[in-house]
C-alpha cells in the first residue's frame, strides 16, 4: 500500500532505505521509510498580533480552518504552494520560520476576492494575504516586492495629483525595478495598437507624456493623506516592534 | 420588483453623474468614448463628476485601505453635495467596486467614518454621508433605463450570428456583501452567475454561449509586476472562450480588457499559445448594434484589431 501522506513530509525529514534490518528483522519494502520527528522551538508567540495590526489581517482570528480560501484560490489553481489556509495556521500557532518558507510567492495573491466570497467566517483572506506580505517586508524578511514597488508608485501620484496617467505609472515602474520598458511583446503591442491610430490620438498620447493629469485644489487633501500615512507608519512600526528589532541590531554590530 | 420601483429606477437613472475614472482617459479611452456615444444614442443624460480624483483603483488600499476609502468617498461627495446628483455611474470595474465598497465602510464601520470625516475636514470640502448617492454599473445604467425591450426596439444592425462570452472579472460581483442589491431575487443581478451583460446583448441579437469563467480573475492586478501568471490566466479565459465556441469575448472593465488584449499578445510571445478571439467593450457592440460605426465607438482605440470581423459580421 503506497504511503499518501509522504507528499506532505518535507523530503529532508524522509528516509527511505532499500534495504534495512532493524534487531535482525528484515524491515525493507514500505516498512523502510522513517519520518524524522520534527520539534518546533522558535514559536513568535506574537505573529497572530503582528499581523493583525497591519491593514487587512484585522479578522484572521475567526478563522477555522475549512479551507474554502485555498479551494477556492486563483493562484493556487496554478501553484499548489500558494496555500492561504495553511498560511494562516501558521500564523495563527506563530510557526513564523514554517511561515518564511513561503516567503518568495505570499506577495502573488492576485486580490480576485474569490476567498473572502466563499469564507463562511468573513476572516477576508485577502486582505491577511497584503497584510503578510506587508509584515515581510517590513520586517525585513523579503525585498519590496514588484507589486508593491507599483502600488506605491501609483499611490505616490495618486496623493500628488489627485490622478494617475497610466504611461507614465508604466515607465516609471519599468524604471524603479530596473527593467528594460521595450520587452519584445510590448513592441509588438505597441505596433498593433498604433496600426489603427489616428494621427489626433497619437499627438494626444504623446503630450500625456508632458502635461500631468490634476485634480485642481487638491493640497488640502494631499497634506491630509500624507499625514494620514505618517500617523499609520508610526502604529505599524511600534505593533511590529520594528525599532526593537534595529536597536538590537545595533547593540549587536557594537559589541563585536 | 413592483412595477412602481421599476418605472422610479428608469427615472432616476436617466440622469446620472458620470465617473469616468483615470483608466477611462488613459488606456481605457475606448470605453469612456463608446459609453459616452451608447448613452447619446440612447438619450440617456450624463453629467461628468466635478474635478473628480482617482478612486485608488486596486493599488492605494495596499498602502492603506481606509485611504481608498477617502478618495472614493470625495467622489460621492462632490456628486451629492455640489452637483446635487443622487446616482453616479461608473462604467470601470475598479470604481464601481471602490465607490461601492467606500459606500459600505462608511454605513457599517465607525473607525472609517472618523478618518473619512477627518481627512475630508482637512481637505476643505463636505464628509460624504452613507445614502447619499447610489452607485451603479454601466450595466445597471442600460438594463434599468432602456432594457432588453427597449434594446429590441432600437436594434439596427443586429449582432445575429456573432457568438459572444460574456466577461465579468472579479470587482463586479465581489465580495458579495458591498453589492446589497445583487442576489435580491426575480430581475436582480447575481454574483455567482453574471447575467446583465448577457441580457443586453442578446437582446441586440448575440448568440452567447455557455462560458464557465465569467467571473475568473485576469490578473490585472499584477498585470506588468507578475506578468507570467497574468499571462497564465488570461490565456486560461481566452482559450475557455474559444473551447466555448466564442469569436468574441464582451468586457465591462478597462483593466480586464486591456490586460486580455496584452496578454494575448504576450501568450503568444511567450507560450506559444495563438488566440483568435476578439476583444470587444459591450458597450462597443451595442452602439454598433444601434447602428454607430466603429470609429464612433472607439474602435480603433483597441490594442486588438477588430475592424475586419465587425466588417465580416455587417457592422461597418
Amino acid at each position: 500500500m503506497p504511503i499518501h501522506e509522504k507528499s506532505l513530509i518535507r523530503p529532508e525529514n524522509l528516509h527511505v532505505q532499500e534495504k534495512i534490518e532493524v534487531d535482525g528483522i528484515d524491515v525493507s519494502g514500505h516498512w523502510s521509510t522513517f519520518i524524522e520527528s520534527r520539534v518546533v522551538t522558535d514559536y513568535n508567540e506574537q505573529l497572530e498580533e503582528e499581523i493583525a495590526s497591519l491593514p487587512g489581517g484585522e479578522f484572521i482570528h475567526r478563522c477555522w480552518q475549512c479551507g474554502s480560501c485555498t479551494n477556492s484560490c486563483t493562484v493556487n489553481a496554478i501553484n499548489a504552494d500558494f496555500n492561504p489556509r495553511y498560511w494562516i495556521y501558521l500564523i495563527r500557532t506563530g510557526m513564523e520560520e514554517e511561515l518564511l518558507r513561503d516567503k518568495e510567492i505570499i506577495w502573488q495573491c492576485v486580490s480576485c476576492n474569490k476567498c473572502t466570497y466563499a469564507c463562511p467566517r468573513d476572516v477576508v483572506p485577502e486582505g491577511v494575504m497584503k497584510a503578510t506580505s506587508h509584515w515581510l517586508e517590513l520586517k525585513g524578511h523579503t525585498p519590496k516586492s514588484n507589486s508593491m514597488i507599483f502600488d506605491e508608485i501609483f499611490s505616490e501620484q495618486v496623493i500628488a495629483n489627485g490622478k494617475i496617467e497610466d504611461g507614465r505609472t508604466v515607465r516609471r515602474f519599468f524604471a524603479r525595478t530596473g527593467q528594460a520598458m521595450m520587452q519584445p511583446w510590448m513592441v509588438e503591442m505597441i505596433k498593433s495598437m498604433m496600426r489603427n491610430l489616428p494621427i489626433g490620438m497619437l499627438t494626444r498620447l504623446g503630450l500625456a507624456n508632458f502635461i500631468t493629469p490634476r485634480t485642481s485644489d487638491w493640497s488640502g487633501a494631499r497634506d491630509a493623506m500624507n499625514e494620514y500615512i505618517a500617523e499609520r507608519e508610526a502604529h505599524h512600526r511600534k505593533a511590529l516592534r520594528l525599532d526593537d528589532l534595529v536597536q538590537m541590531a545595533e547593540s549587536e554590530v557594537g559589541s563585536r | 420588483m413592483s412595477d412602481k420601483k421599476a418605472k422610479s429606477k428608469q427615472e432616476k437613472y436617466g440622469e446620472v453623474a458620470y465617473y469616468p475614472g483615470c483608466a477611462l482617459e488613459g488606456s481605457g479611452s475606448a470605453y469612456n468614448s463608446s459609453t459616452k456615444a451608447l448613452g447619446k444614442a440612447l438619450g440617456l443624460k450624463i453629467k461628468e463628476v466635478e474635478n473628480w480624483n482617482c478612486c485608488g483603483a486596486m493599488e492605494v488600499k495596499n498602502i492603506d485601505p481606509k485611504l481608498q476609502t477617502y478618495l472614493s468617498s470625495r467622489v460621492m461627495s462632490i456628486a451629492a453635495n455640489k452637483m446635487n446628483m443622487n446616482t453616479v455611474m461608473a462604467p470601470c470595474n475598479g470604481c464601481y467596486h471602490n465607490l461601492k465598497k467606500a459606500e459600505y465602510d462608511l454605513a457599517n464601520d465607525e473607525e472609517t467614518m472618523e478618518v473619512v470625516d477627518r481627512l475630508s475636514k482637512k481637505a476643505g470640502h463636505e464628509t460624504y454621508e452613507a445614502g447619499q448617492v447610489e452607485t451603479i454599473h454601466a450595466l445597471d445604467w442600460v438594463k434599468e433605463t432602456i432594457g432588453e425591450e427597449g434594446l429590441k426596439e432600437r436594434v439596427k444592425n443586429s449582432l445575429d450570428g456573432i457568438k459572444i462570452a460574456n466577461y465579468y472579472g472579479c470587482m463586479y460581483t465581489r465580495p458579495r456583501h458591498i453589492f446589497p442589491e445583487k442576489d435580491a431575487g426575480p430581475g436582480s443581478e447575481s454574483t455567482s452567475q453574471p447575467h446583465f451583460m448577457d441580457d443586453l446583448l442578446e437582446a441586440a441579437g448575440a448568440e452567447n454561449v455557455e462560458f464557465p469563467l465569467k467571473t475568473a480573475c485576469c490578473g490585472g492586478a499584477h498585470t506588468l509586476s507578475d506578468s507570467d501568471t497574468s499571462t497564465l490566466l488570461v490565456s486560461n479565459i481566452l482559450q475557455a472562450a474559444e473551447a466555448a465556441g466564442a469569436e468574441v469575448i464582451a468586457t465591462e472593465c478597462p483593466t480586464c480588457h486591456s490586460g486580455l488584449e496584452m496578454h494575448q499578445i504576450r501568450a503568444e510571445k511567450t507560450l506559444g499559445i495563438k488566440t483568435n478571439v476578439k476583444i470587444i467593450y459591450f458597450t462597443q457592440l451595442l452602439g454598433m448594434a444601434l447602428g454607430l460605426k466603429p470609429k464612433a465607438v472607439g474602435l480603433h482605440e483597441n490594442i486588438s484589431n477588430s475592424f475586419d470581423f465587425v466588417k465580416e459580421k455587417g457592422l461597418a
